[in-house]
């Protein structure tokens, strides 16, 4: 319960936070950490075009891949404390139900009959299947390492105690960092600013949603980026009190948004083309995960 | 004893009717007879499913001895899918063939083979004599060949069904082999001294044995590399037949492998590992070839290889958690297995009969072809929807619940497993996930490019929505789906006694853990349910506000262009072009392609035909040696009967002369000896 609290929270100004970051790198003043969801109230109470194309799928998508981010932010749990929902292999659960959002998107694009949509939803179908195995392999080595396959029993379980433990801790965040930014197709991936649809991903599926769909599209980017930050705050946290672990959950947020607002000030998009190959190797990275797992446990022959 | 000679009398009785009926009632006939004899036979199914295992021994004849017929959870389990699976298809497949109601002689044969077919499904299940288990199974085959013919006066339609009976007939061959081995040991027919026999043998021996038996099914099945004839089948066959077929007429071959895994005492750890990387290897293939695949029924047949290396995947855990004594793994992995079974045989005939649904108001099964059927076929586009995501194994379905528990057994095995359990395990989790990807690529292909965007060919006829009686059976098995998916408890519970027959920890499957895994998995229902209501919620929300904010339609926003886009919208081909380059060195993609050349071009294409490497390299190579080396031989065929006299009579004499000069010699080196 109070990780979903919490996320809500930090979902309405961490896109807000990573804009300003930004904005201060490129040298201008940028807007308040609130705009981005003052921009959604304000796609709520708006009206909608529809294209003449589209079907029934149109019309639920949203709904489905905002209820599928809820539903995935749920099963995330706080430090000691758990999510709303929790069993023994909920991670499985929270990937799967993720795929479901994303599905809808995936068809919610193919309905308009868009020359550009198609390709957006193309590339999302793609990178988002070559990103899956490497989420598995680092929960598996995680459930490995502590012998639970929940969230909540792993996040309770794990802690640091040698060099190659700190190690795996910063190669989780790393794979974590390039999931979430998969997932919600920014930087190395995907420009969200860019002007030109045939290198967009995401921006280009959501082309023809408007009004209060679009504010429920935009709104479940700043949820995923929260969850993910959460779950990266998890692997730190241990079972540290309350008092304690609230500021560390916030100023890790924070963190996270101020370094995708640094990468996406100081990096540059890959070559579209090479994009799947970059995704693929982050599984190799869990792989490095998962024998050092082995190195831990003492099983590596 | 009165059920058997009732289902008996039933089939004969329909044998009688049907050819003399006309074509309306030749189908209401095959759908009293299959409901009436799927009725009785779920009778003793569902008692053996509840704890009443029932055994019983008809005389036979000289030649079979004693015939066991036994019905145990496990029988009881597929005898229940396979006659949901039939009552459905009969239901589909009535209103489908009044298409061809004109060809009466060829319907008869048909609607005979469907019950046939049915009824020998049963029939294996329960039988337990290895001679009569043959014979149904022959009939079984026989009969599936004539349902896939139905359209036999097109080549193409017999070539395929003559591949499908070569291929079943191998596989009869080497579960014959199988059976004679033992038979040849025991002298007895009976499957119990199957198992006594694999007692009495080494441990290489039974192993041999297991993998002979393993590889007969697997052609039935369709693992690969023995999955060829799948592919060709299931577009020749007409819809119902191929939801039949790969709901459940291939899962009769898990049947198989499940059954021999129950019996043949054998090192349960190797079989597991064997299983279970070729599982993967089906997988994985499966899913790469489907999401090439142009052709609507093709693909899914594809599909069904993946699905089948899915219920593989969990046999295969299963057995090693017998090899290894780990009895949580094995009752996860082989309850996984079990209702990934049924769930395939759900969500995969309903993809089929969708499929049947689009040809028969479009004439193509060509996804290229196709685009904008959701308005036109709101019923069906719904539908295949709801399959779509069941097969991709997305929540709140039936697909998810299977694989999540098989996710569970991988990763409940994951922490006291050695090192080479690990790899496995790491492979496994890895093609499990990348099956889950590779199919939502694939399903959004299928289904964004059939039901969604605007047509991409115009046709004769305007595409409508099937007749009413085709869609009640597809939402029958969508109540089923559904409830699956929310309610896997229940099933679950069905479960048990199955599962704990084949880890052998007899009555007490579930109890070791009952209450954190039954619990866990009913809870994963609950979870699905709060999904569909919090989606609710959100939908009525959105309602709230749009009706608040008006709305209008216009054209798709086209960067500025508003004319016809139609022809510019993404096809199936273009969704899945990264994937096809990335995928291209593994597989063997034939493209031609002519380009955009000069201020005035001419029309342009591009062609891609997906081959199946292995097909190619198992089948279609080794057939091109045979018949480039028998070809030496067609000097012996001149087409004058005087020659083939002469043969005969060198045969003849050869025949005579062969024997008389062998004595001849023996008696010579007699004498040589006796000097």
């Amino acid at each position: 319960m109070i990780s979903f609290g919490l996320i809500i929270l930090v979902s309405f100004f961490f896109t807000g936070i990573v804009i300003r970051t930004k904005s201060i790198a490129s040298g201008r003043k940028g807007p308040g950490i609130f705009q981005p969801i003052k921009d959604i109230i304000r796609l709520f109470k708006k009206g909608a075009v529809y294209s003449e194309t589209t079907s029934f799928i149109f019309q639920i998508a949203p709904g489905i891949y905002f209820a599928s981010v809820v539903m995935a932010i749920m099963v995330i749990p706080f430090g000691q404390y758990k999510g709303i929902i929790s069993f023994e292999g909920d991670f499985v659960f929270f990937a799967y139900v993720l795929a479901l959002g994303k599905f809808f998107n995936i068809i919610s694009a193919l309905d308009t009959g868009s020359s550009f949509e198609g390709m957006g939803a193309s590339r999302e179908a793609l990178y988002s299947m070559l990103a899956e195995p490497a989420f598995f392999l680092l929960m598996g080595s995680l459930a490995l390492l502590t012998g639970h396959t929940s969230f909540h029993e792993i996040f309770m379980t794990f802690h640091f105690g040698s060099y190659i433990s700190y190690a795996l801790g910063v190669m989780a965040t790393f794979v974590l960092v390039m999931i979430c930014m998969i997932e919600n197709s920014r930087m190395p991936v995907d420009d969200p600013k860019t002007h030109l649809e045939l290198t967009m991903i995401h921006e280009v599926m959501i082309l023809d949603n408007s009004g209060f769909d679009l504010g429920l599209i935009l709104h479940a980017t700043n949820l995923k980026f929260a969850m993910y930050g959460a779950l990266i705050a998890n692997l730190y946290f241990g079972v540290l009190p309350l008092y304690y672990s609230i500021p560390i959950f916030l100023v890790i947020q924070s963190l996270f948004a101020v370094a995708v607002g640094l990468l996406e000030s100081f990096s540059a998009r890959y070559r579209m083309s090479h994009n799947a190959q970059f995704i693929f190797t982050l599984s190799s990275v869990s792989l490095l995960i998962f024998f050092g797992v082995l190195m831990i446990l003492g099983k590596l022959v | 004893m009165i059920l058997i000679y009732a289902i008996l009398i039933i089939v004969v009785l329909s044998f009688v009717i049907i050819p003399f009926s006309n074509s309306r009632m030749k189908g209401i006939t095959t759908m009293i007879s299959v409901i009436s004899v799927s009725i009785l036979s779920s009778i003793p199914a569902i008692k053996a499913i509840t704890g009443e295992s029932i055994e019983l021994f008809l005389s036979g004849t000289i030649v079979t001895s004693i015939i066991p017929v036994r019905i145990d959870g496990l029988s009881a389990w597929f005898i229940l899918t396979i006659n949901f699976t039939f009552i459905t298809g009969i239901i589909y497949g009535m209103k489908y063939m009044q298409a061809y109601q004109n060809q009466k002689s060829n319907l008869s044969l048909h609607w005979i083979s469907y019950i046939l077919a049915h009824t020998s499904l049963i029939s294996i299940c329960v039988i337990q004599n290895s001679l009569v288990f043959l014979i149904a199974w022959e009939i079984m085959a026989l009969s599936s060949f004539i349902l896939v013919i139905f359209e036999n006066y097109n080549g193409k339609v017999l070539k395929a069904g003559i591949n499908f009976l070569i291929q079943s007939h191998v596989s009869i061959l080497l579960i014959t082999l199988g059976f004679i081995w033992v038979f040849y040991k025991t002298n007895s027919f009976d499957f119990n001294s199957i198992k006594d026999f694999s007692n009495s043998i080494s441990i290489f021996g039974s192993l041999l044995l297991m993998i002979i038996f393993f590889i007969g099914f697997a052609i039935k099945a369709g693992f690969v590399p023995f999955h060829t004839w799948l592919p060709l089948a299931h577009p020749a066959a007409p819809a119902h037949i191929s939801g039949v077929m790969s709901g459940v007429i291939i899962k009769i071959g898990i049947y198989g492998i499940l059954r021999m895994l129950f019996i043949i005492q054998t090192d349960y750890l190797t079989i597991g590992y064997f299983i279970l990387f070729i599982s993967i290897v089906s997988g994985i293939y499966g899913v790469m070839l489907a999401i090439l695949q142009h052709n609507l029924k093709k693909l899914l047949a594809y599909h069904s290889i993946e699905n089948i290396g899915i219920i593989g995947i969990g046999i295969g855990f299963g057995s090693i958690g017998l090899g290894t004594g780990n009895n949580l793994l094995s009752v996860l992995g082989f309850s996984g297995a079990l209702l990934h079974t049924l769930n395939h045989s759900l969500f995969k005939s309903l993809l089929f009969y969708g499929a049947g649904n689009i040809y028969q108001s479009t004439h193509t099964v060509n996804i290229e072809q196709l685009g904008g059927l959701g308005k036109k076929m709101y019923h069906t586009a719904f539908l295949f929807l709801i399959a779509s995501l069941a097969i991709c194994g997305l929540p709140p379905f039936n697909g998810f619940v299977s694989e999540f528990i098989i996710y569970s057994g991988i990763f409940s095995g994951i922490h006291n497993a050695v090192f080479l359990n690990l790899l496995f395990i790491v492979f496994s989790i890895f093609g499990l996930v990348l099956i889950g990807g590779l199919a939502m690529l694939c399903f959004t292909k299928a289904f964004g490019s059939i039901f969604l965007g605007s047509p991409r060919h115009i046709f004769h006829y305007e595409p409508h929505e099937s007749s009413f009686i085709k869609l009640i059976p597809m939402y029958l098995i969508v109540v089923l789906i559904v409830s699956i998916g929310i309610f896997p408890g229940y099933f679950l519970k069905a479960l048990s006694l199955p599962v704990s027959q084949l880890t052998g920890i007899s009555g007490i499957a579930f109890n070791p853990l009952e209450s954190t895994i039954s619990t866990t998995i009913s809870q994963v229902g609950y979870v699905s349910l709060l999904l569909i209501g919090i989606a609710g919620i959100i939908f009525l929300i959105r309602n709230r506000f749009t009706k608040l904010n008006h709305y209008k339609t216009s054209t798709t926003w086209g960067c500025g262009y508003t004319g016809e886009t139609s022809k510019m919208q993404y096809t199936a081909s273009s969704f899945i072009r990264n994937y096809r380059k990335l995928a291209e060195p593994l597989l063997d993609v034939h493209k031609f392609k002519k380009e955009v050349k000069g201020i005035f071009p001419d029309i342009a294409w591009h062609e891609t035909h997906p081959k199946d490497k292995i097909e190619e390299t198992l089948i279609k190579y080794p057939v091109r040696q045979l018949k480039h080396f028998l070809h030496l031989f067609s000097v012996l065929q001149s087409g004058k009967s005087q020659m083939y006299i002469l043969y005969g009579a060198v045969f003849i004499t050869l025949l005579i002369a062969v024997p008389q000069i062998y004595n001849l010699i023996i008696t010579i080196i007699h004498f040589l000896n006796n000097m």
